[in-house]
Order: C-alpha cells, then sequence, then structure tokens
C-alpha cells in the first residue's frame, strides 16, 4: 500500500526574531513518540508529538503547543468514509498555549553567553489531565507542567470589602502588621493572648466566615517550571529523552551523557563520558542519545563517526564500555575529503517496538536492526543528486546541517527533511520499494495537487511523488532542489496515525494519509 | 459586620487569607487552621471548613504540602475521633496530586488518622477511600493508595480482606512503573499486617511477580521487600520462598539490583538463620564483595561488619577475611574508603588474635592510603580498635599518617584530621600527645587558611577539656601566649579567640592571670579589628572572672576603647560595657 500524504494544516508564524514549538499528547493513551522540527531561517522550531498535542520551540526560547480540536471516535470516522467525505479525516489542531521556556542568560564563571534557543522538547508522562513536557537549550533543562484552571473568584470576605479597598494599601502594610498578621511573625503572641483573653466559645464565633469562592466557566490554562535541571553540561546539550520507567532521562551533550531523576534537580550521575584525557586526542563526539521504548536499561547513542553505540545501564554504574556497536564498514576506494564529514549522524530513532533503531546522516537514513551490527537493514538516500556539490556544500556550512528522522507508529515507514523545504518519506518493510518526496509549502493551491484521490504515483523502479511549484526556483525539473537556505530540519510523525507535522521556514505543516 | 471587632479582627484577616493572592499569606493561614477552627467551632470546620478546603485543592504545592501536614493533627478541632473522617476527602484529593512530596504527606497524615479511627469508621470510610484510590484514573492516586493498605486493612472483614488482597495484587501489575515501584516499597508494610495463612499464598505471589519485573527499578525495590518479608516469614518458609530469590538477586544481570542486595543481605541472616546463611548468603556475600561494578563493591564492604557480627568468627575469618584484604588494595579509591570505615569494627568481632595477626597489617596499608579520605576513616574509628589491641600496635604508622594529614595540601583534608585529634588525644594518651602532636596543634594557629585557625583554636578547647586546666596551663598557654605577637593581625585574632575559647575552660584564676593581661595588651592594637575584638573577648570574659576583676581591669579598659576613634571599635566596647553593666545589676 503506498501512502499519499496531503498537507491539512499549516501554521504560519510571523515572528521576525523567534518562532515558535509544538506538540502532541493524547490523553487517552500515553503512547510517547515525539516529534522533533526546527525551522532555520529566523527561528527554530520543536516538535513533539504523544497524539493530542504538539509542542514546538523556537529559538527565541518560546515553546508553542497545540491541541488537536477533531473528534477521533474510530466509529464515526469509519461512518464517514462510507460516505465518502474524505475532506473531514483531517486532524485539526488549534493553538493552544504558549509560554517562555528560556531566557538568554550569562555565565559569568566562563564568560560565556547561553542562548534562549529551544534545543529539544519531550512529552513526559501525563498526570491529573494536566500536559508535563521537557525544555532544553544548549545547557539547562526545565520541566514544565502546563494545566489548565478553572478561573475562580472570591466574592465575601470576613472584612469590608470595600474598607480593604480604602486601606488597600494600608490594610496590607501598616494597619495588619500591627496586628502582626500577614507574616505571622507576632501573631503567636496575639494568637494566645486571645485564646486566653477571650477564650474560643465551644460553638466558635458565629459572625465569622469563610471567603465565598465562586467558579467561573472559563479557564486559563497555566505553564508552571516545576524543575530547573542546571550546571550538569559543559557543552551543549544536543539531546533529552526519558526513560520508560517514568522517573528518570537522560541529557546528552558533545562529550558526556548524564541520567537525572525527574524529582530531583540539584544531582545526576554521569553514565557515559568520551572526553579524552587530552583533548588533542578527541575524534569523535556524540550528536544524539535515546532511551529504549520499553526496555529502561537502554539507552543508543550516535557518534559524529557515524557509529551507533548501545549501552547497557545494568552493566556497570559508568557506561564506556558499549555493548553493542553498530557500524557500516566504508567500502573501498570511495573515501574522500568529505566521506567523515557526511558520516556524522545528525539523529537516531528507536522504532515503537524496540527492535529498530533509525539514524540520519548528511546523506542517507539508514534502518537498523539491534541484533545486526554490522550493517543496516536498509539504507535510503535522500539526496544523491547532491553528492557532486559536497564541495560547494561544505564551503557554505551547509554540510553540517542537521537534520532529523522519524518513523511512523507502526514502524513501516520512515521520513526526513531534505533542502527546498523537502522531506522524504520512505516505506521500510522489506520489498518495499515506496518513496515519496513532499514539499512543505504555504501556498494553498499545492493542496489541489495532493489530494486524496490521486494516489502517490510509482515511477519506474523508484516510486516518488514531486511535489513541486513553478514558484520554488531551488527545485530543478528532477524535483531536485538546490536552495539551501530552505532546508526541512525538523519533522515528526503521529504516535498512532500517519500523519506528519514538519517545520518549513517560519511555518509548521501538517500532512496525513 | 461583627468580624470587625476588634479581638475577631485578627482572626477574620487570617480566615479572608485563605484565599489572599500571597502565596506567603495563604501558607501562613493554613498554618494556622487549627486557630480558625477553634474560632470557627468544630461543627463550623466539619461543615465549613473542611468542605472549603476540599474545593480549593488547586493551589500551590507548598500550600498544599502544608495543607496535608495540618489537616494529619486535625482530628481535636472537627470533634475528636467519632468525625475522623471529615478529614478523609481533602487528604483524598491531595493524595492524587502530581507533586511528590504533597502525595507522601498526605497519605502520612492519612496513616496518623487512621491509625486512631474507630474500627467502624475504618471499614465505612478508610477502606473504601483505598479502594477508590487504588483504582483510580491516574497513577498518581494509585501510587498513593499503596502506603494505605496496611492501614485499612487489619480491622477490614474477610469479605473486605480478600479484595483487598486482590487490589494490591492488582497494583503490584499495574501497567505504569511508579505504581509498580510504589507497591514493592510498601509491600513489606502491608505484608506485616496480613495472616500468616495468606502471607505464604497471594503476599508471595506479589513478591514473586515483583521479583520478576522487566523493569530493574522494581526489581531492586523489590529486595527491600526480601528483607521485610523475610523477617515475617517462619525460618523454613523463608529458606523455601525468600532465600532463592536473594541469591538470584545476588547475581541479577542489573548492578543496581546488586547493590540492593549487598546492603540488605545481612538483615536476611536471622531470618534464615544459620545453617542457611552459612550455606547460602555467605557465598553470595562473598561474591558481592568480589562484584566487578565498583558501586556494588563499595555497598558490600560499607556492611562487612554488619554482616560478620551475625557470623562465627570462624566464618568471618575464613570467607570473609580474605575478601577484606583483597578490598583494601582495590583500585577503586571509593571501594577502600567504605571499607575503612568500618573495618575498625571488625577488631571486636575478631578478639585480640585475629585482630593482630590479620587485621593489623590490612590498617597499616590502609593508613598508607595514597587517598586521604581512607586514612582519615581509619582514624575516625581509633577507639574500636584500642579497645581490642591497645594503640601501641598502631601508632608507629599512625604518626605519620597523621603529620601527612595535617599538611594535606586541600584544606578540608587537613580540617577533617583536627576534628579527630580530641579523639587521637584521649586514645593515644598524654605522652604520646605531649611528643608528637602538640606542634601540630600550634601550627595549625597559623594555617593559611581561616577555617583551618578557626578549627584549631577549638581544637585547643576541646584538648584543655580532656586533659584538664593543669595540663593545658604547661603545654597550651605558653605557646599560645608566645604566638600574640605575629606581624600579621589576622594570626593575632585567631589568638584572641583561642583565648575566648580557652577562657571557660580554664576558670576564674588562670584567666585572671595569664589570659586577661594579654588581652588587655591587645586593647593598644594599631589595627582596630583587633582592638574591637578585644571588646568582644572582654565582654565574654565578664561572666567568668570575678566582679572586682571586671571594675578593676576590664571596665577601664573598655571606657578607653569606647573613646577609640574608629566607630565600630567604639560601638563593640559600648555593647561590652552594657553587658558589665547588667552583670553588676544581676550580681
Amino acid at each position: 500500500m503506498f501512502l499519499c500524504f496531503i498537507p491539512c494544516i499549516c501554521f504560519f508564524f510571523f515572528t521576525p526574531s523567534s518562532g515558535f514549538v509544538e506538540s502532541y499528547a493524547r490523553l487517552a493513551d500515553f503512547i510517547n513518540v515525539y516529534f522533533y522540527m526546527q525551522l532555520i531561517l529566523s527561528q527554530l522550531l520543536n516538535l513533539i508529538n504523544s497524539g493530542d498535542h504538539l509542542a514546538t520551540g523556537d529559538r527565541g526560547g518560546r515553546v508553542v503547543l497545540f491541541e488537536r480540536i477533531d473528534v477521533r471516535s474510530h466509529g464515526s470516522r469509519k461512518d464517514l468514509e462510507k460516505q465518502d467525505y474524505p475532506t473531514i479525516r483531517h486532524p485539526e489542531f488549534r493553538y493552544k498555549t504558549e509560554f517562555q521556556s528560556h531566557e538568554p542568560e550569562f555565565d559569568y564563571l566562563k564568560s560565556l553567553e547561553i542562548e534562549e534557543k529551544i534545543n529539544k522538547i519531550k512529552w513526559c508522562q501525563t498526570a491529573n489531565g494536566a500536559l508535563f513536557l521537557l525544555s532544553t537549550n544548549d545547557k539547562t533543562i526545565k520541566y514544565w507542567k502546563v494545566q489548565e484552571k478553572k478561573v475562580k473568584k472570591i466574592s465575601e470576605m470576613n472584612v469590608d470589602a470595600s474598607k480593604a479597598v480604602q486601606n488597600g494599601s494600608i490594610a496590607s502594610s501598616s494597619v495588619t502588621p500591627r496586628r502582626c498578621l500577614p507574616n505571622g511573625g507576632c501573631y503567636e503572641g496575639h494568637d494566645s493572648h486571645s485564646s486566653n483573653d477571650l477564650s474560643f466559645p465551644p460553638g466558635g464565633f458565629p459572625s465569622l466566615h469563610l471567603p465565598v469562592v465562586v467558579t467561573c466557566q472559563e479557564t486559563s490554562l497555566t505553564a508552571r517550571c516545576r524543575k530547573i535541571y542546571a550546571h550538569a553540561h559543559d557543552y551543549h546539550i544536543n539531546s533529552i529523552s526519558n526513560n520508560s520507567d517514568g522517573e528518570t532521562f537522560i541529557s546528552a551533550d558533545d562529550l558526556r551523557i548524564n541520567l537525572w531523576n525527574l524529582e530531583i534537580s540539584n544531582q545526576s550521575f554521569n553514565i557515559v563520558d568520551v572526553k579524552p584525557a587530552n583533548m588533542e586526542d578527541l575524534t569523535e563526539v556524540i550528536t544524539s542519545a535515546e532511551f529504549h521504548p520499553s526496555h529502561c536499561n537502554m539507552l543508543a547513542y550516535s557518534s559524529s563517526k557515524g557509529s551507533i553505540r548501545l549501552i547497557d545501564l545494568r552493566q556497570s554504574a559508568l557506561c564506556d564500555k558499549h555493548s553493542k556497536m553498530f557500524e557500516e564498514r566504508e567500502a573501498p576506494g570511495s573515501r574522500s575529503f568529505f566521506t567523515e564529514i557526511i558520516a556524522s549522524i545528525s539523529d537516531i530513532r528507536f522504532a515503537k517496538d524496540g527492535r529498530h533503531i533509525l539514524s540520519r546522516d548528511y546523506m542517507t537514513l539508514k534502518l537498523w536492526d539491534i541484533n545486526m551490527e554490522s550493517a543496516p537493514v536498509a539504507t535510503f538516500q535522500i539526496h544523491e543528486y547532491l553528492r557532486p556539490k559536497l564541495c560547494d556544500l561544505y564551503e557554505n556550512d551547509s554540510i553540517f546541517d542537521k537534520f532529523d528522522c522519524c518513523l511512523s507508529g507502526d514502524g513501516l515507514r520512515v521520513a526526513t527533511g531534505s533542502y527546498g523545504n523537502l522531506f522524504r518519506v520512505f516505506g521500510c518493510i522489506p520489498g518495499s520499494n515506496e518513496a515519496a518526496t513532499l514539499e512543505a509549502s504555504k501556498n494553498p493551491t499545492r493542496r489541489q495537487v495532493q489530494t486524496p484521490s490521486r494516489p502517490a504515483r510509482s515511477l519506474s523502479s523508484f516510486a516518488r511523488v514531486v511535489r513541486r511549484g513553478a514558484e520554488s526556483p531551488g527545485v530543478d525539473a528532477n524535483g531536485n532542489s538546490f536552495d539551501f537556505t530552505t532546508k526541512l530540519l525538523h519533522l515528526a510523525w503521529h504516535p498512532t496515525e500517519n500523519s506528519i507535522a514538519c517545520a518549513a521556514m517560519n511555518s509548521l505543516y501538517m500532512y496525513y494519509a | 459586620m461583627a468580624a470587625t471587632d476588634e479581638p475577631l479582627y485578627p482572626i477574620a484577616v487570617l480566615i479572608d487569607e485563605l484565599k489572599n493572592e500571597d502565596i506567603q499569606l495563604r501558607l501562613n493561614s493554613i498554618r494556622k487552621l487549627s486557630t480558625i477552627a477553634r474560632a470557627l467551632g468544630e461543627e463550623r470546620t466539619r461543615k465549613e471548613l473542611i468542605p472549603f478546603l476540599n474545593e480549593n485543592n488547586d493551589d500551590d504545592d507548598e500550600v498544599l504540602l502544608a495543607m496535608a501536614e495540618e489537616l494529619g493533627v486535625f482530628m481535636p478541632y472537627v470533634g475528636g475521633v467519632g468525625y475522623a473522617h471529615v478529614l478523609l476527602p481533602p487528604l483524598e484529593t491531595l493524595c492524587t496530586v502530581e507533586e511528590t512530596c504533597v502525595r507522601d504527606k498526605a497519605v502520612e497524615s492519612l496513616c496518623r488518622i487512621g491509625a486512631q479511627m474507630k474500627e467502624s469508621d475504618l471499614v465505612g470510610w478508610f477502606a473504601p477511600l483505598v479502594k477508590r484510590l487504588a483504582t483510580g484514573e491516574w497513577f498518581t492516586s494509585r501510587v498513593s493508595s499503596c502506603g494505605l493498605f496496611h492501614i485499612a486493612y487489619p480491622s477490614a472483614p474477610d469479605q473486605l480482606k480478600a479484595e483487598l488482597r486482590s487490589i494490591y495484587g492488582q497494583l503490584c501489575q499495574d501497567d505504569m512503573p511508579m505504581v509498580r515501584r510504589a507497591a514493592a516499597s510498601n509491600l513489606g508494610k502491608f505484608a506485616a499486617t496480613v495472616e500468616p495463612s495468606h502471607l505464604k499464598t497471594d503476599i508471595m505471589s506479589m513478591f514473586e511477580d515483583l521479583t520478576q519485573d522487566d523493569q530493574d527499578s522494581v526489581r531492586l525495590l523489590a529486595v527491600e521487600g526480601c528483607a521485610a518479608l523475610g523477617k515475617l516469614l517462619e525460618s523454613q518458609d523463608c529458606i523455601a520462598h525468600i532465600l532463592p530469590v536473594i541469591v538470584n538477586f545476588s547475581q541479577d544481570k542489573s548492578w543496581r539490583v546488586r547493590y540492593m542486595v549487598a546492603n540488605q543481605l545481612y538483615e536476611l541472616c536471622e531470618a534464615v538463620g544459620s545453617e542457611a546463611t552459612r550455606i547460602d548468603l555467605v557465598p553470595a556475600y562473598v561474591r558481592l564483595l568480589r562484584d566487578n561494578e565498583a558501586e556494588v563493591r563499595i555497598a558490600a564492604a560499607g556492611k562487612v561488619t554488619k554482616f560478620c557480627q551475625i557470623l562465627s568468627p570462624e566464618l568471618a575469618i575464613q570467607h570473609i577475611l580474605p575478601c577484606v584484604k583483597e578490598l583494601s588494595s582495590d583500585s577503586s579509591q571509593h571501594v577502600r574508603s567504605a571499607l575503612a570505615s568500618v573495618i575498625m569494627g571488625m577488631a571486636p568481632i575478631l578478639g585480640k588474635d585475629a585482630t593482630i595477626e590479620q587485621l593489623l597489617p590490612i590498617f597499616l596499608s590502609l593508613l598508607k592510603d595514597e587517598f586521604p579520605d581512607v586514612r582519615l576513616n581509619i582514624i575516625s574509628k581509633l577507639d574500636q580498635v584500642n579497645q581490642v589491641i591497645g594503640i601501641d600496635l598502631l601508632s608507629q604508622s599512625l604518626l605519620p599518617a597523621i603529620v601527612e594529614l595535617a599538611e594535606d595540601r586541600h584544606w578540608r583534608v587537613r580540617l577533617a584530621i583536627i576534628e579527630y585529634i580530641p579523639l587521637l588525644a584521649s586514645q593515644l594518651g598524654v605522652g604520646f600527645f605531649d611528643d608528637k602532636l602538640g606542634s601540630l596543634c600550634m601550627q595549625w594557629l597559623e594555617d593559611k587558611v581561616f577555617s583551618i585557625r578557626e578549627a584549631a583554636a577549638n581544637n585547643l578547647k576541646r584538648l584543655a577539656e580532656e586533659f584538664g586546666p593543669d595540663w593545658a596551663m604547661q603545654h597550651i598557654i605558653p605557646q599560645v601566649l608566645e604566638k600574640i605577637n605575629n606581624p600579621h593581625y589576622l594570626y593575632r585574632m585567631t589568638i584572641l579567640q583561642a583565648i575566648s575559647l580557652l577562657a571557660p575552660v580554664l576558670g576564674a584564676d588562670i584567666t585572671c592571670q595569664k589570659l586577661l593581661p594579654v588581652v588587655i595588651s591587645l586593647s593598644k592594637d594599631r589595627v582596630p579589628n583587633i582592638k574591637f575584638n578585644v571588646a568582644k573577648v572582654l565582654q565574654s570574659l565578664v561572666p567568668i572572672v570575678g566582679q572586682s576583676v571586671v571594675e578593676a581591669t576590664i571596665r577601664p579598659c573598655l571606657i578607653e576603647l569606647s573613646e577609640d576613634p574608629d566607630v565600630d571599635v567604639r560601638y563593640f566596647a559600648g555593647q561590652a560595657l552594657q553587658a558589665c553593666d547588667q552583670v553588676m545589676v544581676s550580681g
């Protein structure tokens, strides 16, 4: 079966210096698959997903949340399909709230400016109807709680309201302190005095009454920072990942991975340290790390040399020794100046079954079986047409762009971004030749091209659907893009459905199939 | 409005502030909840205040925490035990919040209330609450429920008991690891209330489930249950059910689980009896002492004394001692440090001969360890070994170790050894001390780091207490007073401090004869800081010396200082003069 992705929603963010983020957290069943996106241009955008909510983070340190508003009842959906109203299937998202997660800081000890830019966002366990997420910039991780609160108003007080207003400032600053109340400091004395002098009658004082609180219908969303995990990383944090045990998470920087307990913000354990005794011997850095989706003791991290290491936290406290290492031997004779640079892995993801790991390096997307260390089970070329242009890409630093990758919830498809706001989707079951290229674009006419009535066409041996528009100057006749400024770095797949959210330019796009 | 009556006004404000926008004020009102309750009377507390609290529980965690704490001791204000159940609803809500410390406090308060409730009320109110929480939609309430079963269970009728057991069984298999962890860590408490017949069936099967959980974090909490359960079961049942589990755990793939076993193992020895200990637990413990993960060895090494206390000396010498020898040269300094902190305790267990033959070489090698913590840990427990073999055998190696620590370049290490000097002095005796350590104590007074000088001054005081004023007169006072002419004012200040500390110990005579003249002479110092410290010291001397001395010597000096050009000197001289006056009045 080929999937045809059609755009269903796009959000535009015209913020000159900052962008935003979004994520999904499904409240009914908390399947955590996380989406990420990054938007380069003036902003960075992260996107995470666990179903009903989408979170995005941006360069300005803001986190923006979106929520799903369409009815997701399967019964009714089936009915709708029968009635042939395919358009109603669109997952609909709307803006939920936003908050400032990080502020620019200055580390005075190291004379270092710390940008507020959000590097990663992860959804955590939902509890009591509140959403929880971790967000991080280069140095500091924060644990956020976003909760809807009913607005409450206090209607009756003991002390006359009008008097309180009159005495407003006095009541709180001079009169009340004389009565030694607000800070409790002297109240003890007063209290004992009154309880001696004026003993409490058994029935109490009928004249006293409790404030009457009226709950309004309107609700307000509040985001509260519950924990700040700081001062544990000497280098820039590139990933955070929470554990299936629900109480710990890891944060990885270039040389170290630390293990935290969500409840404890003042200490963390260093579990991986690849820093050589002499920094001149440094040949390899950590680029990404993620916990296994169900085994709380396993995690994988990728390196700039193109290898993925699987470590078992049970083996020892300091996991410098990996239990498995996934690496592809390079083909003899293919070595060039760029070999090492393009081998660097920018992102790794576990499939939901925990059996496969998806990795993205500059030119390819690779799918690994954790039982086979010698080679990936599948390799997908993302933009092979750029290979002759590596020199140009090196000159303008594009070769160091870090693209995300993602897997569908069922593990049958993988997706990653490319240049010219293009992203590619591949089928990854053995024998599948499914491949599609889509463009994230805000031109509404583009939707016409992608109606569900026109499934992805299979073109000769490699099936590809090219969404291209005449107004995209960087895209040539073959659908190849040479516009290196419009890159689609961040995208995320819905945990259970075939829908993808991606960030391109200053917009967030949703595609569904 | 009557509420504005003068005497009621404070309480009225206090009540209003339950809903103030300022969190500090709300917090203050919650902490004074008992006052509010008394002002409202028992009936209105039950009918108005408690429902009010129950409805207004979306506050900040800090306020909720205070509320959970207050409600735990609120029974007298709602009308005593008979009305205890009205306190349950607000606490039930607090059991569901996501902040762990609030939940824990709410559970604690519920347990406290439940422990006092009448049996019929427990069945009618408490047990349904536990069931509601245990089947709650969010994991937070299910986590809280695990800590309440042991209160609800004992008074329940049979049918309810069976129900509670089965609910607990479900919690042990909950989808969320957090809930399984809570169930695992509370299993011991719950098991203690369950009848022996069900213990062997229901509880043991729950325990077995937990020990086979695929989450490390759950399994390692199940280890904690081993010891608790072991104590409840009869010896043969314990051998049959718990022993295999713990032996299995001691070889678990996860070092965290083995770490927990290493910490708990000695507690099980009693439960399984000496025979099983010898056959199964000793080999398991030996394996842990030789574990390839340093963290596990640290935990095992730290328990070596406790474990040996349970064993017969022969077993300890035969099996444990060889491991201890290996550990004393372990590659990890933390393992050696953990060993050093407990190994001295083995001396009384093994007896004199074995200690001299086997332990002494280990002590000596640890005393020469390159890592200061190891040496410090040995020195800190010196008294235990002294009782068995006397200090003489050790003193030879002790001195170099002490001197080296005393001159360590890290001031925290120097600080640590100073703390132990009084202990060493009492163990080693006056003679040894005078010969070897006396000069060190003086040397520290001139350390470059303030904390060391401060500790050194304090150390002199403790030594004077240990050896008495006469000894101090001979061995401390002359050297200390000599240093008063140090050209650097900071060192002179240390001496002043030492004097003020020593004076109360040495008594009025020595103070007046020896110390006071020096202090008075310092009042002519050129540094104002010294002068105002003189004023402070004089103030502290006032209660020690007689009134005549105060009038004759101290007061004139203070009066002089109170006319000093420096404002601080004048201030402290004034303070001291006031103190003199007070003594006059009270005297």
